[in-house]
């Protein structure tokens, strides 16, 4: 029973292993400036991770295949010294991996989401609530209008309480529930919340971020292929939270303009 | 007698068929008409994106678009509801539902006139779930999930309201429940024309009520059978 047992360690060790060297269920590939040293840190995570994971799985089957109670009598080989030096070293290198995977990732997620945007980077406010996500562009005049959450009111279109009989900076500015982007321009996002949390999450940049009501969370990032894909909430939101998702279309430049301009011409 | 008692069940009979149900038969009933149109500049009306719905999307072969402005040739302006709010005797509410659709993602008709006791029934057409949440604050407020296929919500109201109406799955699904105590109501087309039958003679308050532009009433008084006119004229504000 023992040697079944370490048998099928081992076997889950390999298949395992396999599984994700021939990255069967692999990320989609990135379309992003900054996803290079998020995909280079994720790497050095899974070898550390693995190796580790790998080492340790088949030391766990050979000891049991070698030293496992065989029920003929024959006394137990303890681990020498007992089993608390072996649990104080198995501690001391799995938390010394931890912390150095910690430190160098928390490097790179700060060189990402904690540097400053480019200063001529395009930026759009986002508005995320049960169950959509809205766009906002700030228009022909280049400025964004003045957000009054009091008169946010969807059936109208006013996703996020725009006051364009008072405020003429809002007059123009321009709503979608897709977000359109140019390609290869850096693009600075600055999420709001109506209601509850709720995430930003395109595997694609490698950019997953919370909304939090009440706070203006801001997002850079560079997408360098022209592509449509799905942003997806996930923060679980409510009951509609399956269904909240909306498209990230990158286009050429030119089409960009263009689309800015339609969008432009119906306000 | 006799002729007097046929016909007045078959006035009473019209009038039913016209208008849903009157609870007292009319002596020679008028029919208030009218024309509601608009001055001012109206707010543009925006193409709906539902991208994120592909079920609702691909029932529309170009946007849809917001509804709470329609107007039509000749600042018509649809959409309205004008009802008699004072001076109508009818009572009890008709048993017949009132029908309330959920159909790619919009809800159909943009608004829906009931009477206080009416039964309402509420369809999801669609291909996903839907939670309409009916905005009552005099009725006691209820928020409903209705899957695909799933059996109509049947609701009732007990007072008076304007409900505004909305789904709690997509943000931009809005519509209106306009509750009465009247059965003399009609709610404008595009061409912004409406007609109040089977009116007995009498006085009586008009009320015209728009979603975005509010409300104005009239006083009418309607002669045993002549046509009475009510012509209403709201102002529009572009936001």
């Amino acid at each position: 029973m023992g040697k079944l047992f370490a048998v099928i360690v081992a076997l889950i060790t390999v298949i395992s292993s396999a599984i994700f060297l021939s990255r069967a269920w692999w990320m989609p590939a990135d379309i992003s400036v900054l996803g290079v040293g998020i995909d280079r840190q994720m790497s050095e995570t899974m070898i550390a991770a693995g190796v580790l994971f790998v080492v340790s799985q088949l030391v766990l089957a050979l000891f049991v295949w070698r030293y496992g109670d065989r029920g003929d009598g024959r006394p137990i080989k303890l681990f020498p010294g007992g089993a608390a030096p072996m649990v104080v070293i198995a501690t001391l290198l799995v938390g010394a991996e931890i912390v150095v995977l910690s430190l160098v990732g928390t490097k790179v997620w700060a060189g990402i989401f904690l540097s400053p945007p480019d200063p001529k980077a395009l930026r759009v406010d986002v508005q995320a609530e049960q169950f959509a996500f809205y766009f906002r562009y700030p228009g022909r005049d280049g400025k964004f209008g003045t957000l009054h959450p009091e008169l946010i009111d969807d059936g109208n279109n006013n996703f996020f309480g725009l006051d364009p009989a008072n405020d003429t900076t809002a007059r123009d500015d321009i709503v979608s529930a897709s977000l359109v982007l140019p390609v290869n321009q850096p693009i600075l996002l600055t999420l709001h919340a109506k209601d509850v949390g709720h995430a930003f999450y395109v595997p694609e940049l490698r950019i997953q971020q919370d909304f939090v009501p009440g706070l203006v969370i801001p997002i850079h990032f560079t997408a360098t292929k022209v592509v449509k894909k799905e942003i997806v909430c996930t923060q679980l939101c409510g009951l509609g939270h399956y269904n909240m998702r909306a498209y990230m279309e990158v286009m050429p430049e030119n089409q960009f303009e263009r689309w800015m301009e339609d969008q432009a011409a119906q306000q | 007698m006799r002729t007097n008692l046929v016909s007045c069940l078959a006035l009473s009979a019209a009038a039913t068929a016209a208008i849903g149900a009157v609870s007292r038969p009319a002596t020679n009933p008028g029919t208030i008409t009218g024309h509601v149109t608009f001055t001012g500049t109206p707010p543009k009306m925006r193409p709906i994106d539902m991208a994120k719905e592909p079920s609702c999307a691909k029932q529309h072969s170009t946007p849809i678009m917001t509804e709470s402005v329609v107007t039509g040739p000749g600042n018509a302006l649809g959409n309205v509801v004008v009802y008699i709010s004072a001076g109508d005797q009818s009572a009890g509410a008709p048993t017949q539902a009132v029908r309330y659709d959920q159909k790619g993602c919009e809800y159909i008709p943009h608004v829906a006139v009931l009477q206080v006791g009416q039964p309402l029934e509420i369809y999801n057409d669609d291909q996903t779930s839907h939670n309409i949440h009916p905005l009552a604050k005099v009725n006691s407020e209820w928020n409903k999930s209705q899957p695909p296929g799933a059996p109509p919500i049947k609701a009732t109201y007990d007072k008076p309201e304007f409900i505004a109406v909305k789904c709690n799955v997509h943000p931009w699904m809005h519509g209106n429940f306009a509750v009465l105590t009247t059965p003399h109501h009609a709610l404008t087309g595009q061409d912004g024309t409406f007609a109040l039958e089977g009116l007995s003679p009498g006085k009586y308050t008009v009320t015209a009520w728009h979603e975005r532009f509010g409300t104005q009433t009239q006083e009418v008084t309607v002669e045993g059978g002549k046509p009475a006119t009510a012509d209403f004229v709201m102002k529009a504000t572009p936001y």
